[in-house]
């Protein structure tokens, strides 16, 4: 439910690139959001069609980049795939895993104009 | 024209989440985030705390709730220092609300600050508000299947307290469940069994509070 929050901060950071820029209109958004980043981007998509009207990304689209969540072992230093939250090494079973993908919430770029 | 930004969302919260961690540890504090959804025990789970350090360690609370004064009632009857925040409709607690509240509470003469979140296993993960350490609170009414539901807290948690063992027999909840499960996630997770209702467990539990505030001092 925190997505209307998490949008108007997006909107915030991409007009503040774009007047940086001394662009007129944001034509494009682009998010990168992980798997394990605990938002739902329906309601990203939602909440953003609501809070861009009045702003210089009225006619912006949203590009959401969706990424996978991955690990590397921090034993054997494989890197994988994490299905199922399962944070354990299918080379060598050790458990002791760092996240390298999935965690990510953060706008990318811009196309403006 | 295309321009590369690469910012986090979420920077804003993580700016004033930092300031005040730097606040906290300049006031020699540990301070714990404690997390669950509702009903789980969180404010039962910090009377019993409250009491089981009867006046040795000094203890402040941060209650957060949507409405009403009614755990910060709860905790101001165990003596402990503490302060209502109501969100007024949001699902967590954000920094900036932190920071707001601590200038209404003085952090001077305490050992441990608890902040009591929104009853919410989803959003708080997400807000860091400058604690030490999450905590992750579920009750064995809501059932074994939660850490697969929700990954993200049982990640970001430190420590795991599973409540109301006391109702055990009265449910088909396997407690192993819980425990593979979540150290499926987080193999780092520490593990206390209680039961805020008959006292089973709390003794491991506070001794561990204890502990976990000597190692900030």
């Amino acid at each position: 439910m925190h997505e209307l929050s998490i949008v108007q901060n997006i909107l915030d950071i991409a007009e503040s690139e774009a007047r940086k820029n001394n662009a007129k209109k944001i034509i494009k958004i682009g998010l990168k959001i992980g798997e394990m980043s605990g938002v739902v981007i329906d309601s990203i998509i939602f909440c953003f069609e609501t809070l861009k009207t009045n702003t210089i990304a009225r006619d912006a689209e949203l590009l959401i980049d969706h990424i996978p969540l991955a690990g590397k072992c921090k034993n054997c230093g494989s890197n994988f795939q994490i299905n199922n939250y399962i944070f354990k090494c299918n080379t060598c079973n050790n458990n002791d895993i760092e996240i390298i993908t999935g965690r990510e919430l953060f706008v990318d770029e811009l196309e403006v104009e | 024209m295309k321009i590369k930004v690469v910012s986090n969302i979420l920077k804003a919260n993580d700016s004033i989440a930092e300031e005040n961690r730097q606040l906290f540890k300049n006031n020699k504090l540990f301070v714990m985030n404690l997390i669950s959804s509702p009903g789980a025990g969180k404010t039962s789970l910090l009377e019993r705390t409250i009491k089981a350090c009867n006046g040795k360690i000094s203890i402040g609370v941060i209650e957060g709730d949507i409405a009403t004064t009614r755990d910060a009632e709860r905790i101001e009857k165990t003596g402990a220092r503490v302060i209502q925040i109501n969100t007024n409709g949001a699902c967590h607690l954000d920094s900036n609300m932190i920071r707001t509240s601590l200038q209404n509470f003085p952090l001077n003469g305490l050992d441990i600050l608890f902040i009591e979140n929104v009853g919410n296993l989803v959003c708080p993960a997400n807000f860091h508000l400058g604690e030490d350490i999450k905590a992750v609170v579920l009750s064995i009414a809501e059932g074994e299947d939660k850490p697969k539901k929700y990954p993200g807290i049982f990640r970001e948690a430190r420590v795991l307290i599973i409540n109301k063992i006391d109702l055990l027999p009265y449910t088909d909840c396997s407690i192993d469940k819980i425990k593979n499960e979540s150290l499926e996630i987080n193999p780092d997770l520490n593990i206390f069994e209680v039961s805020c209702r008959s006292g089973d467990g709390l003794d491991r539990w506070c001794n561990w509070v204890k502990a976990q505030k000597e190692e900030k001092k």
